[in-house]
């Protein structure tokens, strides 16, 4: 990738917040997610990971205002398309053409009621794209064509489809309206082992085909490093760690990073006897109520009492690779002997 | 420690569900034996039939399924004899299960303390309220639950995912199984979480020397706890050996190209995947060969033909593919098939 990338996607200081049953005195808020800022640059997959209720898919539905943001700034293009503080909030049915998603649930994201030719169809008939019937059938077919369906699926139901062909549904819906930004929200989850690489593989083709870019969304850390350019680190609403992919997974910054890539079973027997495991004591702590300061000091074993008092800042540690820990800023490089790919330390 | 111990014998077990549609073989003739102490793993994908296997060894198969042929021996005695009453008794104390989603499975009306001494008091008639109290504390303690006194007093929906499973799992054990059926127990938890419950069930296994049927579907978990590994494939055990075959030293088809497919977090791999082509079958109309001949990139035309028979390729470890017969049969069999 070149020096002078453009940045597609720019966020910060991005916050979620939902409200839950508080009293007349006290609001309750769920911080689902707090403080986020990051850039996705034009053609990149930027991946997010991080454990379930970490925040991953509010954050990546309010980039593209699916939810309304609580705070913060929303860039694309070099258009606010959002800002708290200078009350920017715009239409956004023309960035809808270039922003999509693609959703987890493949059977719970299409219209039982309506055929694939009409859930494809729809989002072109919104956008006006289409100048005659004939059009607008022909579009529905290459869409077809290109995520591996025949013609005549059109006119079938959702139901009639397997899990992975419905998840190839959902992706010929999003890229209908040619989008250029596209967030995949854990699109292979739901799936069998053997029907994920297909589906990797296919967005990885469209994605060299169209230019597109990804926020990759998942829990699996092997998949997103595989498809990821970069990768972003998500722990309880906060993004805790952010570099390139390779990097990330050879030399974790972030103390739940390495915890977190160290409980991922590989699947190499002897590699599993001899690694060294690092384990995380509890649960992770409610969002209702957050833990002061660092939001992982409840867990982590190095927490320090600076930990408790305040948050740690993302801050940039080598070129490209951002941490926030208040244990980086005090040794300057952490030392990452603890990290659990330690053979590549060596090289 | 190996020889004339089985715990567990399976021999040519059939399953099918009889569905409006049609008879669905969901388990079409396996068989294994699992030792004393043993740890298997059966891998295999959504519909391969390995859930169907691990309930109907524990007789809780459900209706349109049957056991229509074959046999299940515990220690001797023939599972699919019993009556009612005596699985009943047999279930839990020789034999319970941890399954995938704990929520489900816990009682949300109950406290966690009396789930825990009803297991105790449905066989063992003799024991005291007190001694059944304790025994619960205790098993929570072992399962790493602190503060067991508080928790004995909480419901299902106090917990959080982890501490429930950890509490299904101190339930199956309470009264000191010799096997243990642990159907995906892992899949609905973070991967950390996922990490202490492997850890504890590995440290457990050792104290309580308990034999674990481990069914997953991610080949990772395998690796780390199981010592043998079945690889099943619609209905069928396609590769059965220890785990350090399996990974090292896969023979069958399918499973080269399962562990090829998945994309790995200790390599270098920014190559494409190699996917396995085409989708499962469909169980209702089963082909007449190999179940996996219409996926496979090595397809001879006697795969289309005749289920593969099993081969020994090493010690313990079986294949069932017609490639390791190729020299045996037809010239014209062994034609690649297109």
């Amino acid at each position: 990738m070149s020096e002078e990338r453009k940045k597609l996607v720019e966020v910060t200081g991005l916050k979620k917040y939902f409200p839950v049953k508080g009293n007349l005195f006290e609001k309750k808020y769920v911080q689902a997610v707090e403080s986020v800022s990051l850039s996705i640059y034009k053609g990149e997959t930027l991946g997010l990971v991080g454990e379930s209720g970490c925040g991953k898919t509010t954050l990546g539905r309010t980039i593209i205002r699916l939810y309304e943001p609580t705070d913060g700034r929303i860039v694309y293009d070099g258009t606010p398309i959002y800002d708290k503080k200078e009350k920017i909030s715009v239409n956004m049915l023309p960035y809808r053409r270039k922003m999509q998603i693609i959703f987890q649930d493949p059977s719970g994201s299409l219209d039982p009621r309506m055929t694939v030719g009409e859930i494809i169809g729809e989002s072109l008939d919104i956008h006006k794209l289409t100048a005659s019937k004939k059009d607008r059938s022909d579009r529905i077919r290459r869409l077809l064509e290109e995520v591996g369906l025949n013609t005549e699926h059109a006119n079938r139901f959702p139901h009639e489809f397997s899990g992975g062909q419905q998840q190839r549904v959902g992706i010929a819906r999003a890229l209908a309206v040619e989008p250029e930004f596209i967030v995949c929200d854990e699109p292979i989850s739901a799936l069998d082992v053997s029907i994920q690489s297909q589906v990797v593989n296919m967005l990885e083709d469209l994605q060299e085909s169209k230019g597109l870019t990804y926020l990759f969304i998942a829990h699996d850390v092997s998949v997103v490093r595989h498809i990821s350019d970069r990768i972003g680190v998500m722990y309880l609403g906060c993004l805790v760690e952010l570099a390139e992919s390779y990097e990330l997974c050879s030399h974790p910054i972030h103390p739940y990073t390495q915890t977190l890539l160290s409980a991922v079973p590989l699947p190499d027997p002897e590699k599993n006897k001899t690694r060294s495991r690092l384990l995380l004591e509890g649960d992770i702590p409610s969002p209702i109520n957050p833990p002061t300061g660092c939001r992982f000091h409840t867990r982590c074993p190095y927490a320090m009492p600076r930990c408790k008092e305040e948050m740690p800042e993302l801050k940039e540690y080598s070129p490209g690779h951002f941490g926030a820990c208040h244990l980086l800023e005090q040794n300057g490089s952490h030392n990452t002997s603890t990290s659990p790919n330690n053979k590549e330390d060596k090289e | 420690m190996e020889e004339n111990k089985t715990l567990l014998k399976i021999e040519d077990l059939k399953v099918s569900f009889f569905t409006p549609a049609g008879e669905v073989k969901a388990v079409d003739g396996i068989s294994y034996t699992l030792g004393y102490n043993e740890v298997m793993g059966i891998v295999g994908e959504s519909g391969s039939g390995k859930s169907v296997e691990a309930y109907s060894v524990i007789g809780l198969l459900q209706n349109p399924g049957k056991v229509i042929g074959g046999s299940i021996e515990f220690e001797g005695e023939d599972l699919l004899a019993f009556t009612p009453e005596q699985m009943r008794q047999f279930r839990g104390n020789k034999v319970s299960m941890i399954f995938q989603n704990p929520m489900t499975c816990l009682n949300p009306v109950y406290t966690i303390g009396d789930q825990l001494t009803e297991v105790l008091n449905c066989h063992d008639n003799d024991i005291s309220k007190k001694e059944a109290k304790e025994r619960a504390i205790e098993m929570l303690k072992l399962v790493g639950i602190n503060n067991p006194e508080k928790r004995m007093k909480q419901y299902p929906h106090e917990l959080s995912g982890g501490m429930r499973q950890r509490a299904m799992i101190a339930m199956a054990l309470i009264c000191s199984p010799k096997l243990l059926i642990a159907d995906e127990p892992t899949t609905a938890l973070d991967v950390t979480i996922q990490a202490q419950i492997l850890e504890l069930m590995k440290d457990l296994q050792k104290k309580e020397n308990t034999s674990i049927i481990f069914i997953t579907h991610n080949l990772g978990v395998v690796a780390e706890i199981c010592d043998r590994v079945s690889v099943m494939y619609a209905g069928r055990i396609v590769e059965q050996g220890k785990v350090n075959d399996i990974f090292y030293n896969p023979q069958h088809p399918y499973t080269q190209k399962l562990l090829a497919s998945i994309p790995r977090l200790d390599e270098e791999t920014t190559e494409r995947l190699v996917p396995i082509e085409g989708t499962p079958i469909d169980l209702l109309n089963p082909p007449q060969g190999c179940n996996f001949g219409p996926r496979c990139s090595e397809c001879m035309k006697i795969c289309l033909r005749k289920k593969p028979p099993f081969a020994e390729v090493g010690d313990g470890h079986i294949s069932a593919c017609w490639l390791h017969f190729k020299d045996m049969i037809d010239k014209k069999e062994a034609e690649k098939d297109e």
